[in-house]
């Protein structure tokens, strides 16, 4: 799609600055939203078709709608910029070089909404975007954009940062409540849900970075303008991440629906040294592996994943060539899992440290035939098994690198059978047999 | 050493409950506020911050330990984080420890003697699209080769 114009990452010199921001028409579409009604915006949003670009595509117009719009509690917002998926570096791109658009999109939910209080949850090691996303909210706070009364107008929102301290975990909506609430982020148990009982039991909406940076030109061009980019189930712009065995690593921001091979060859410059694909991850490593005979002709969207039984996630896709060891990978991934795992549901916390066992017997040569068997097995009893969705995003890389990656498995697993011990196996079933 | 928050971090700290409703939901900007100053986070500092928001000291434990950023035990000056997650990992993330552990003379999790770095294995910093890479106390090094980390760990040495 030549004639595609960036919705997010304009190429604007400057636009994280305010002025420049403002120049180029930058929250016209909040001052607009001020003299709306809440359901004309939230039904504007519907209209869009907008869904969450957090993982889970839930569609944004309605989960506002979720909200009571009259309310004796408190009401609040939270933006989710925990971004700690493996692979995922999209949200620091938006702090960087267009917090206007997102702050802006915060003050129209707030709006939308009736919310006073809006935190902005950032990962701790985002230290170097914090404070750049503070100078933008303090600049927004100079021109009056936040705070008592803005515009004149008898609306008033305040919007805070608060900074995260290093878990994976506190991406997870109910984890980041409690984590504002300066507990230890450990998911809650839904119903009731964030929109009845949130923050300090309050109703809360949880949006995700670029979520809410999608809202202004929403509000600017309309809600049926966004449902026509890119592909009509999950539409408008993604912002692609690209790592890995890849030359021009990135992020890119393209409709959705954009072909893979488009993203890694004819963005991405390709894979590094010439080499074939061995195993891509389409977005974030906890989606299930695709391998180099499914990504010809695959679209970047949701929809079209599900036909290869993964999901767009966050859009962080990872390329890895020919000469990968796809054990060592998933063993990787695993580890992190391991690591991050709250600890809360049993599964979980057993299994992740279960699996991660396994898969390092037989990645360093001591493996059991029945190990491959064994690990799909604990993998399964995890999935589904959990509080929050972190177990199945254990769960799937191991799953369905063993389903789509079998033989790497076995060859490994094969390898390690020392050949007395294989030998006195065959003969014991050659006499059974016999 | 009397542990007590500077008058600016006491102000810093009230500045940051008044983004709550409730006093206790300041505790990760008081851990935050608490490590600058001292460094690490000791029993007696998580006691003094668990006093100062009237939490009780297994409370303040509990969460200093479920975050990993928050330091138990002290560091060195400069503390190299280095990502080996799937993406640093297939640009050379393990080369990166290595070479530094090599340089350094330090496994992970250990401290040169001289208390100047502390080296550790992180997990996913987001930085992917510019592996290998590390995180330095607060301040992120992208893009890693080994010249790169000789001039970075030259500079440091020095200051």
């Amino acid at each position: 799609m030549p004639d595609f114009q960036p919705i997010i990452l304009k190429n604007i010199p400057d636009f994280h600055n305010i002025e420049v921001y403002m120049k180029n028409g930058g929250y016209e579409a909040f001052k607009k939203t001020l003299k709306m009604k809440p359901e004309e915006i939230i039904e504007e949003v519907k209209r869009s078709g907008l869904r969450g670009r957090g993982g889970a595509c839930f569609p944004t117009g309605m989960k506002w709608s979720f909200m009571p719009q009259k309310s004796e509690k408190p009401k609040y917002l939270c933006a989710n910029g925990d971004e700690s998926e493996p692979a995922s570096f999209k949200d620091r791109e938006i702090f960087e070089k267009n917090p206007h658009q997102f702050i802006e999109g915060t003050l129209i939910a707030c709006v939308a909404m009736g919310i006073k209080t809006a935190y902005v949850y950032i990962r701790g090691e985002y230290y170097p975007w914090i404070v750049m996303l503070q100078k933008a909210i303090d600049d927004a706070y100079a021109k009056g954009f936040i705070g008592k009364n803005i515009l004149g107008s008898d609306f008033s929102t305040e919007v805070y940062i608060h900074r995260g301290a290093g878990a994976y975990i506190c991406g997870e909506e109910t984890a980041l409540l409690n984590s504002i609430e300066g507990k230890r982020g450990m998911p809650r148990f839904k119903p009731p849900f964030p929109a009845n009982y949130g923050l300090w039991g309050c109703p809360t909406t949880i949006n995700n970075i670029e979520t809410l940076a999608n809202i202004p030109p929403i509000i600017e061009n309309g809600g049926e303008w966004f449902s026509k980019i890119g592909e009509p189930k999950h539409c408008g712009s993604l912002l692609y991440g690209l790592s890995g065995h890849i030359n021009k690593p990135g992020i890119y921001e393209l409709p959705s629906g954009t072909l893979l091979t488009d993203l890694i060859y004819k963005y991405g410059g390709g894979v590094k040294d010439n080499k074939a694909i061995k195993m891509i991850i389409p977005g974030g490593s906890s989606m299930p592996p695709l391998t180099a005979d499914e990504i010809d002709g695959l679209q970047m969207d949701n929809e079209h994943l599900k036909s290869v039984n993964s999901y767009i996630g966050t859009g962080g896709i990872v390329v890895m060539n020919e000469d990968t060891d796809v054990v060592k990978i998933i063993k990787r991934i695993t580890k992190f899992y391991y690591h991050e795992s709250c600890g809360q549901c049993t599964p979980c916390r057993e299994g992740c440290g279960w699996m991660l066992r396994i898969l390092d017997r037989i990645d360093k040569g001591q493996g059991r035939p029945e190990d491959i068997e064994l690990l799909r097995d604990v993998a399964c009893n995890i999935e589904g098994n959990t509080i929050c969705a972190f177990g199945d995003a254990a769960a799937w890389p191991v799953k369905w690198a063993i389903k789509k990656f079998l033989p790497d498995f076995e060859k490994k697993v094969n390898e390690s059978v020392s050949l007395p011990i294989a030998n006195r196996v065959h003969s014991l079933r050659v006499t059974h047999q016999e | 050493m009397e542990i007590k928050f500077t008058e600016e971090n006491l102000k810093k700290l009230e500045e940051a409950k008044s983004h709550y409703p409730t006093s206790d939901a300041a505790l990760m900007a008081a851990l935050w506020i608490a490590q600058y100053q001292f460094g690490w986070l000791s029993a007696d500092v998580m006691k003094y911050v668990g006093g100062l928001l009237n939490i009780p000291y297994e409370h303040v434990l509990g969460v200093a330990e479920f975050y990993t950023m928050y330091n138990k035990k002290p560091v060195g000056k400069y503390h190299l984080q280095v990502c080996t997650n799937v993406s640093c990992m297939l640009c050379g993330g393990y080369d990166v420890v290595d070479y530094i552990s090599n340089k350094l003379d330090i496994g992970l999790g250990e401290t040169t003697p001289d208390g100047k770095f502390t080296l550790i294995e992180a997990e996913c910093l987001g930085s992917c699209g510019t592996a290998p890479m590390m995180q330095i106390n607060d301040y992120y090094e992208e893009n890693l080769s080994k010249d790169k980390i000789d001039s970075i760990l030259d500079k440091l040495s020095k200051s």
